[in-house]
């Protein structure tokens, strides 16, 4: 599987390098370090896409969600797996970030063995949709 | 004397496949993709014979690969639960019917090969058909949990709940205002 995560914070992004592996799954991360840069690679129709994107909401100049919206504006980034990775739990931002095209919205767990659980399960999910051509438009997943 | 050896005929093969399966006098069905479907039980034996006899031409008959087996489990459960009357009630003994394999080898190749299991897929495709059915907006919860073959509208709310990390409440704000915006 081919992942991609966007995550200002370098401890963040270790931890879920770390996850990612403990799920047993096997896959390949592509970090980005700001959102600026992951729209700036992305936008490029020739670029491999990953399976799923995973945003953190949380960074500086360019936000998980203004990430969402220039995302979603490109008609081959349409059909992207997009999950938003969060620390708020609020119903608000949660039904905002669906709004706005999120496919998955993840609550950042506060233990590692959590976040592997959960990644686990949004990466099982998102492989059952991709399976099946279920349409990810109402692929509503929130965690 | 010496000949030289032309073989024109590409559906030699094929010739020797229906050969030895007449000298066996086994009904089958070749079909143009590839795959060879033996409509009658034979016994292991029988098959090993058949095998070999093949192999002595070069020609391997190899099980069905599991891959292809999970798309065939995938795509009988998402007609089941997909089509205008959904009938839900037996659905495990209506794959095992339909894949005429037994129930508990089809579970068991589809959690290994599929990361779940084939109860929480059915699941999963429930959840999605119902998800449709509340953005058609026109049947009322309790028909849609009915529809869907559910014992009561709690049962349903909590699996929807459960599947989708949504209330069906917050499910239905999301869809309207993704109308609106767009």
């Amino acid at each position: 599987m081919h992942i991609m995560l966007a995550d200002d914070d370098s401890d963040d992004r270790m931890l879920f390098e770390e996850a990612l592996n403990a799920t047993g799954i096997n896959c390949q991360c592509v970090f980005f370090e700001d959102g600026v840069s992951l729209v700036e690679f992305m936008k490029d129709p020739q670029v491999r896409q990953p399976d799923i994107l995973f945003l953190d909401l949380n960074m500086p100049v360019k936000s998980g969600i203004d990430c969402l919206t220039e995302l979603r504006n490109y008609a081959h980034l349409k059909q992207l797996s997009i999950a938003i990775y969060s620390t708020s739990n609020a119903i608000r931002d949660i039904e905002q970030t669906f709004t706005m095209g999120a496919n998955v919205y993840i609550n950042k767990p506060s233990n590692f063995q959590k976040l592997t659980t959960v990644l686990a399960h949004v990466l099982k999910m998102n492989f059952q949709f991709q399976q099946s051509g279920l349409n990810k438009e109402t692929f509503y997943l929130n965690i | 004397m010496r000949y030289h050896v032309s073989v024109q005929n590409h559906d030699l093969p094929v010739r020797l496949i229906s050969e030895v399966l007449a000298e066996h006098k086994v009904d089958y069905h070749l079909s143009e993709d590839g795959f060879l479907l033996i409509e009658q039980a034979i016994s292991p034996f029988q098959l090993d014979l058949i095998k070999s006899r093949l192999e002595h031409y070069y020609i391997q008959l190899c099980d069905e690969d599991q891959s292809h087996l999970i798309h065939r489990i995938r795509h009988i459960l998402t007609e089941m639960v997909f089509k205008p009357e959904p009938n839900l009630k037996n659905i495990t003994q209506y794959l095992s019917q339909q894949m005429n394999l037994s129930y508990g080898y089809l579970s068991s190749i589809f959690s290994q090969q599929a990361m779940l299991s084939i109860e929480k897929y059915v699941i999963l495709l429930k959840i999605e058909r119902a998800k449709r059915l509340i953005l058609e907006d026109r049947l009322t919860l309790k028909e849609i949990s009915d529809f869907l073959n559910y014992s009561s509208v709690g049962h349903f709310s909590k699996q929807f709940k459960k599947t989708t990390g949504l209330t069906i409440s917050s499910f239905r704000r999301i869809v309207r205002l993704k109308k609106y915006e767009s």
